[in-house]
Order: structure tokens, then C-alpha cells, then sequence
């Protein structure tokens, strides 16, 4: 089975957001994998583990998502792919459009990717895609089965549950729960640096130029107003209790 | 020129979601007079989903009614959909940021050759120009963008966009359409488990009450759910906690999991990581109750109760039970 997952690299969740000239600052940030798509990294590799084949693990992003292809490289991926190139906005539309152009002479079985990125949290590029290339899609999946062709998943809709069969090709976007990430080992990341790593520019792919052409922009960026300082309660716990509910009542007056 | 403005209804249980009303509010506020705004409903039995929303300012309101349409599937509200736009040729298309809008909106974008954004929490217009408000980083940063040509698409976020209000005035006209499903779907719906009938949907909830790792156990969660139930709001949960088998992770507020806007979130147990400080930190009014004075949900916290979730939950039900009866 030939796997593709798509991935982004993103900022670790605990961080703090810093803006300074118009942009979100990347100094000094720790990044990681997208932790939705490290599920999907995850399930790429027990299914090749599990019933053979290849895992390609593919990024379109700065020249630094490097290393977290290299990460995914070290927990098992066989190859990885990287599309950078600065003429490529972070609009959806057009990262979609990159992905379906380099995806156009390709072969694959599954496309897997996260429910969405934590950083952007749109959650476009992988159902776009699927879109784009004709393939059905399923999108925030906690259980997937490949018996014989198809695929059997389990689909999180909000806390009910929705179970599919869907052939093959196919693409899904993982949701928390599908599996347990494991860790690079040591002889993995040793491994990794062996592995195939291709590196293309938009050079490399066949694209229209309206395909390239970023259908939102950004006119601004800014931080959420800082809350105001509370109030710690005092006294007996019962007395506390009744003057917070008062409190809700009198002063912000939602109860 | 005159702008089709298309609101893809969302319901659940036999009811309107009620970002079904906040997405008529933004497509109210993005268009102009002489602009003409259309819901599509798609499911079964909507009859009375469709007398609901007719009283709302719409010029007409599309039902695509099939059993095989009964459960959300993609590939077939997709050609349903496609099917009606058609004749309703939509230049702009709002859906709630909700489990079925999610994964709806990005297909009818790439179809339509669209822009979209995602997870808007407000809307404006100045002259032709409709800047949209959505967050970056589940909340931490926000940003605001504007659409580079129409056709576009937007998903709204629960809680964050007034409702619209009923017109009282003209109804607004139902069509009905007929849709014959395709017979090479690639993808079937072979089961469906509710387990949220009856709850109070998370995004949607005015009240959040939420446990982290002081909840300790599964069974610690029953006291947040009592309370939870005499406010009529939802229960949710710490990335710890999930972690920790107590809870299931659809509860999960956080960067990872959900991010909720109510109007009154209390924080039960939980420290306040970074990350779920993210999930929760724009609701209205924000309780903690934690044992630790330095916890840093309590200097996020309008008021703090510093003292056992365990003592101070129960108490605080009791309290809302003598208030709210």
C-alpha cells in the first residue's frame, strides 16, 4: 500500500505568541510536527508495518520544515518531500493547488493529513485536495480499518460517531485518538538521514500561474485583549460559593 | 450588481443550530441592498426546519430532502448541493464551523474555485470592502482578511456573531428539490452513534464546565456534570484529563481540541497550560476552582475559588439549583 501524509510544521502549542512588525515572530520558537498530523504520520507507519508498502511523507512550507519531515523520517517514514518555494502564499487555495500538482503523476492508495493545523486552524489543504484530485475524503477519523480494498472509518462529529466505507484511493485527516504518536528512536534518526529527501521549488511542477494566485490576504494581525485582573473569593467555602453566584448575578450579570 | 448570499443550514436533533442564525447574521451584515440571501436545507424530515427558518429574512429557503441524505456523508451532500447551485448560483456561502461545516465548506470551495475562511468570529463591512475576524493559534493571535474576488466561502464559529433576528414580515419562500442520488458513491454512511442526543453541544453552549487533571478519575466528572446540568450547559475537559482516560477527547478544549467562546466557562481542576488557556481564554467570564493559589488559571480567572473542586462544585450546585429554581 503506497501512503502519502501530508504535513505542516507548526509551533509548539506552548508558546506564546509575539508580533512585531506586522508578523507572528519565529525567533527562538520551538516547532513540531502539526500534532493532528503526527497521528497521521503514525497510522502511515503501522499500516506499512502491518500489511507493507511506502510511507512518503510530504510538506509544502519554509525551508525549516525540514526537520519535521526529518522527525517523521526518524519514527518510520521511508521518504520525504518538501515543496518550498517563496512564490507560494499561505493561502489554502493555492497550497491545495501545489499539493494536486505534484500529486498529478503520482499513484498512492491513501492520502492521510491532520483534522487541521493548530497554528492556521483552517482546516482546508486536505479535504481541498481530495477535491482537487477526485477522491473521496473523510475528515476527523479516530479509527481506520483497510480490509480488502476499502476503507472502514470512524468518523468524530462532534462527540457522535459516524462510521464509513469508503474505497480506495482515498484521503483522511486524523483526529485525536486514532493512535499514540511514538517517539523517533535512536537508530531511527540514524536511519533518517539515509533516507530519499526531495527538496523542489514550483520549478519542479507543472501549476498555472492563477493556481499560484492567493484568494484571501491578510490586512491585519493582532494580539487578543489582556483580561482584566479577578478576584480570588474569601472565606468559608459555602459563603464563597453563594458570593460568587451573586456575584454572576449583580456584577457581569449572566445568570 | 446584485450578490447571492447562501446559507447552508445546519441542525441537529429536528432543530436549527443556532450558528445556523449567527451565519444568516453575517450574511446580513456582508451584504447590500438589493442583494439576496437563500438558505439550503439538505436532510430528512425538515418541514418544520424550513416553517422555522421562514421567518427569517431570506428570499427563499431550498429543501433537499433524501433519505440517503439523512446522515452527513460529503460525496453526497456535495452533489445534492451542487445540484440546487444550479439555480441558486451563490457568490458568497456561509456554513457553521461545526462538524458538518467543517468538512463541507473547503469540498464547495475547491469546487467553486473559492476562497475561504475559516472559523470567523466576526464580520464587517466598510463600502465594498468585508474584512473577516478569525484566530490564529486557537485564539492566541487574531487575524483580519479580506477576500480577493467572489465566489467565496466562510465558515462562522459558534458563539461569536449575534443571532439574526425574525423578520415578522413576508415569508420567505420554500422550494423544494428533488435530488437523485448518484449510484457510484465512493463513501457510505454504514453506522451512526449518537452519543451527544439530548446534551447541549459544547461550541454552543453558554455555560462550559470543564475538568482537568483534579477531577482525578472518570467518575470525578459526575459532580461537573451535575452542575453542568442545572445550568444547562455542556461539559468539557483539559488535555489532561483526556490524556489520563478520565473523559472521551471529543471533551477536549485546548489548541489541540475544541476552543469555546460561552459566557461563563469554570475551570474545574485544571491548571491552565498554555495550550488550554488558548481553547477558552475569549469566553465572557472565566471561574476557577483549584486548590493551588498559583495556578495560572487563576490569574486568567475573572473569580477564583481556591479550595477542593470536590467540596466547592457541590456547593456551587446547590447554590445555582436555590437561584435558578
Amino acid at each position: 500500500m503506497k501512503v502519502y501524509v501530508i504535513l505542516k510544521q507548526t509551533f509548539d502549542t506552548e508558546e506564546k505568541i509575539v508580533i512585531a512588525n506586522g508578523r507572528v515572530l519565529e525567533e527562538g520558537v520551538k516547532f513540531i510536527i502539526n500534532p493532528y498530523d503526527e497521528y497521521a504520520v503514525e497510522k502511515a507507519i503501522r499500516i506499512r508495518e502491518q500489511s507493507g508498502g511506502q510511507v512518503v511523507v510530504i510538506s509544502v512550507g519554509p525551508k525549516r520544515s525540514s526537520e519535521s519531515l526529518r522527525t517523521a523520517l526518524a519514527m518510520g517514514a521511508d521518504e520525504a518531500v518538501l515543496i518550498s518555494d517563496d512564490r507560494v502564499s499561505q493561502d489554502e487555495y493555492v497550497v491545495s493547488s501545489v499539493l494536486a500538482a505534484y500529486f498529478a503523476d503520482k499513484t498512492y492508495d491513501l492520502i492521510l493529513g491532520g483534522h487541521f493545523s493548530i497554528d492556521n486552524g483552517a482546516g482546508q489543504v486536505a479535504v481541498r485536495l481530495a477535491e482537487l484530485l477526485q477522491i473521496p475524503h473523510v475528515s476527523s477519523v479516530i479509527k481506520l480499518e483497510l480490509p480488502g480494498g476499502n476503507a472502514n472509518v470512524t468518523r468524530d462529529a462532534e462527540g457522535d460517531l459516524e462510521v464509513l466505507q469508503v474505497s480506495l484511493p482515498a484521503l483522511f485527516t486524523a483526529q485525536q485518538g486514532l493512535n499514540e504518536p511514538r517517539y523517533p528512536s535512536l537508530p531511527g534518526i540514524m536511519k533518517a538521514k539515509k533516507k530519499p529527501f526531495q527538496q523542489l521549488t514550483l520549478d519542479d511542477l507543472t501549476i498555472a500561474a492563477e493556481a499560484l494566485e492567493p484568494k484571501t490576504s491578510q490586512i491585519e494581525l493582532f494580539l487578543p485583549p489582556a483580561r482584566e485582573a479577578g478576584q480570588i473569593l474569601q472565606g468559608e467555602l459555602p459563603e464563597q460559593a453563594a458570593k460568587l453566584v451573586e456575584l454572576l448575578r449583580t456584577q457581569s450579570k449572566v445568570i | 450588481m446584485s450578490r447571492t448570499y447562501t446559507i447552508i443550514a445546519d441542525h441537529r436533533e429536528g432543530t436549527l443550530r443556532q450558528v445556523t442564525l449567527e451565519a444568516l447574521q453575517a450574511a446580513q451584515i456582508a451584504s447590500l441592498e438589493g442583494d439576496r440571501i437563500t438558505a439550503i436545507i439538505m436532510g430528512t424530515q425538515l418541514e418544520s426546519l424550513a416553517e422555522e427558518l421562514a421567518a427569517y429574512p431570506l428570499s427563499d429557503i431550498h429543501l433537499i430532502e433524501h433519505d440517503s441524505l439523512q446522515h452527513y456523508n460529503a460525496e453526497a451532500y456535495l452533489s445534492a448541493l451542487f445540484g440546487v447551485f444550479d439555480t441558486v448560483r451563490p457568490d458568497a456561502v456561509f456554513i457553521g464551523h461545526t462538524a458538518v461545516g467543517r468538512d463541507l465548506a473547503p469540498a464547495i470551495a475547491a469546487r467553486l474555485h473559492a476562497g475561504q475562511m475559516s472559523d470567523v468570529t466576526s464580520i464587517e463591512r466598510s463600502g465594498a470592502k468585508i474584512m473577516f475576524t478569525r484566530p490564529l493559534h486557537a485564539g492566541k493571535a487574531f487575524e483580519k482578511k479580506v477576500f480577493a474576488d467572489f465566489p467565496w466561502v466562510v465558515t462562522v464559529r459558534p458563539n461569536n456573531i449575534p443571532a439574526a433576528q425574525a423578520s415578522g414580515g413576508q415569508q420567505a419562500q420554500v422550494v423544494r428539490t428533488t435530488y437523485s442520488p448518484t449510484p457510484s458513491l465512493r463513501s457510505v454512511v454504514k453506522d451512526v452513534v449518537l452519543k451527544t442526543s439530548g446534551k447541549v453541544d459544547l461550541t454552543e453552549a453558554k455555560i462550559v464546565v470543564s475538568g482537568g487533571r483534579g477531577v482525578k478519575s472518570a467518575d470525578g466528572f459526575k459532580p461537573l456534570e451535575e452542575l453542568a446540568e442545572v445550568l444547562n450547559g455542556a461539559v468539557g475537559a483539559s488535555r489532561g484529563a483526556c490524556d489520563a482516560g478520565y473523559c472521551d477527547y471529543a471533551l477536549q478544549i485546548g489548541q489541540t481540541g475544541k476552543v469555546v467562546t460561552p459566557e461563563i466557562y469554570i475551570a474545574c481542576g485544571i491548571s491552565g497550560a498554555i495550550q488550554h488557556l488558548a481553547g477558552m481564554s475569549q469566553s465572557r467570564i472565566i471561574i476557577a476552582i483549584n486548590k493551588d493559589p498559583e495556578a495560572p488559571i487563576i490569574k486568567t480567572a475573572d473569580y477564583s475559588i481556591v479550595g477542593d473542586l470536590f467540596q466547592v462544585v457541590p456547593l456551587l450546585t446547590q447554590e445555582f439549583r436555590n437561584v435558578l429554581k
